[in-house]
């Protein structure tokens, strides 16, 4: 726990936790002043691997500029995705085959499960246990080899189109999908069995770290960060879109708001996810996957939005149009930017140790925040 | 033109569009911050043949009482400056340096308006259209 301290300025030293650093996950920096053990003031300093995808959204037409939505988050990147197509689709009047809509919820599903169970290896293995990095990794490989199998990538997927999809998903991927529900369903068991409850892992979470409901506003936090601090917030429920209102699914709240809380949201949302898969394929349609006739892209001149709750919260997409062959002007508002954000205020006066768990429970991609 | 419009949420995926002069952003966000709202972005456009630059601030609720507020505020390009909002939402400090870095536009009273996601040293601001590589 982290006790009151006496701040003593003319003692502290600077630590510069990254750029290179392995609790970061990525090429994050955070410059620490430090007062012994504690932390007395944070600066996270974000960049070092800033691509601008913002200008090439500008320079590329609306299809080019698919498989950049991949390569902003590289665990979760079917969300970024689905948001674009999403967006292009409401602003260029396209509709979508019920077919696809729903292979497009079920693979996203998929794709957040396999995000969550790398974050939890990790996070488990940023608190000193190696193991179930391993087993979370088992259980993301039988993901990876379903999405594979009809995407054609392991990671960075560009599976979307505007108007539905690039490939059908086949009999070999639904038998797959449905083998894998009842193992995963046993392996969160496992999970909670091996981690949860362990009292070396709950000393380093429970009561560390708390965050405000006010802080989380200021900051516009959202996904897991939000919901462990008593938010019920969740892009696919306060503001539907695609299939999710066809899916009986809960969203898992906490009220500690402490890294504990963070950690049993993501845990408890896989469980979730399986039901909305489960339900996905049992209610599958048949049919096209792509519109019958396909249509130029052409948008009127205008301002649209889209947002969508991605593995790391809720993904926003602008576009501004002037009516020509590229967006006059593209904004992705990444999810993990705000969550990152309310690091250096929240880390005050911490544990350097309960800060990294803390870093660990925000579930960063280092990549997706610096776009 | 400066005021509040009320959009078509199902074409643009927003409610409120509010069109504010730059003395009035503070009152306006103010209003915004009273209501519980959380902040979504801030960003820019670059409005070159109208010779001007438009600041957009994006913010949505919690709870199920669904509503996307838009505020936009426009400067001309010779004198890009707006009153940063970091005193009401701690969260726009690196939305505001990230302004700052693509398009140019000082915040004032912004505490730390340094570069964020361009290099340290960076004097150029990539998002304007006329921007040269």
């Amino acid at each position: 726990m982290s006790a009151p301290i006496t701040i003593r300025p003319d003692e502290t030293f600077t630590l510069n936790v990254g750029p290179q650093h392995p609790a970061t996950h990525g090429v994050l920096r955070v410059k620490m002043e430090m007062d012994g053990e504690y932390i007395v003031n944070a600066e996270t300093v974000i960049g070092y691997i800033h691509r601008m995808h913002e200008k090439m959204g500008e320079l590329k037409t609306y299809p080019q500029f698919l498989m950049n939505l991949s390569r902003m988050d590289y665990l979760g990147a079917l969300g970024y995705s689905h948001g674009h197509v999403l967006l292009i689709e409401k602003a260029a009047g396209i509709e979508v085959p019920e077919r696809a809509e729903y292979i497009r919820a079920i693979t996203v599903e998929l794709n957040r499960i396999a995000s969550h169970l790398f974050w939890f290896g990790a996070f488990v293995m940023d608190l000193g246990g190696f193991s179930p990095l391993m087993y979370a990794l088992q259980d993301r490989e039988y993901i990876l080899d379903m999405l594979e199998a009809i995407t054609g990538s392991r990671l960075t997927y560009s599976y979307y189109r505007f108007g539905g999809l690039y490939n059908d998903v086949d009999d070999d991927f639904i038998d797959a999908a449905r083998r894998f529900i009842p193992r995963m369903r046993a392996s969160l068991k496992k999970y909670h069995r091996l981690v949860t409850g362990n009292i070396i892992f709950m000393k380093r979470l429970e009561g560390i770290a708390p965050l405000t409901p006010e802080i989380i506003r200021k900051y516009g936090a959202t996904s897991a960060v939000a919901r462990g601090s008593g938010i019920n917030f969740d892009v696919r429920k306060n503001e539907p879109y695609s299939v999710y209102p066809e899916f009986d699914f809960d969203v898992p709240v906490y009220h500690e708001c402490d890294s504990l809380a963070r950690y049993m949201v993501r845990m408890a949302e896989m469980e979730q996810s399986l039901r909305i898969i489960e339900q996905g394929l049992d209610k599958l349609p048949g049919g096209p996957i792509m519109p019958e006739k396909k249509k130029p892209i052409k948008i009127a001149p205008g301002d649209y939005y889209q947002a969508v709750e991605t593995a790391r919260g809720s993904f926003g997409i602008r576009l501004v149009s002037d009516g020509g062959k590229t967006p006059y002007r593209l904004k992705l508002r990444s999810p993990t930017y705000s969550n990152m954000h309310l690091f250096d205020e929240s880390c005050r006066g911490m544990l350097i140790m309960d800060a990294l768990a803390f870093m660990g429970s925000l579930d960063l991609v280092i990549p997706e925040i610096d776009r | 033109m400066n005021g509040v419009m009320e959009r078509d949420y199902n074409v643009h995926g927003y409610h409120l569009d509010a069109q504010v002069s730059p003395a009035q952003l503070l009152d306006a966000v103010a209003i915004i911050d009273d209501a519980g709202f959380f902040i979504e972005s801030i960003t820019g456009v670059d409005w070159i043949k109208e010779d001007q630059l438009e600041v957009i601030y994006d913010f949505s609720r919690y709870d199920f009482d669904l509503c996307r507020v838009v505020i936009r505020t426009r400067v001309p390009r010779s004198k890009p400056v707006v009153p940063t909002i970091t005193g009401m939402y701690a969260g726009a400090n690196w939305h505001e340096r990230e302004t700052h870095d693509f398009f140019g536009i000082k915040f004032e009273g912004h505490p730390n308006l340094i570069p964020l996601l361009l290099p340290e040293d960076a004097d150029f601001h990539p998002l304007l259209k006329d921007f040269k590589a």
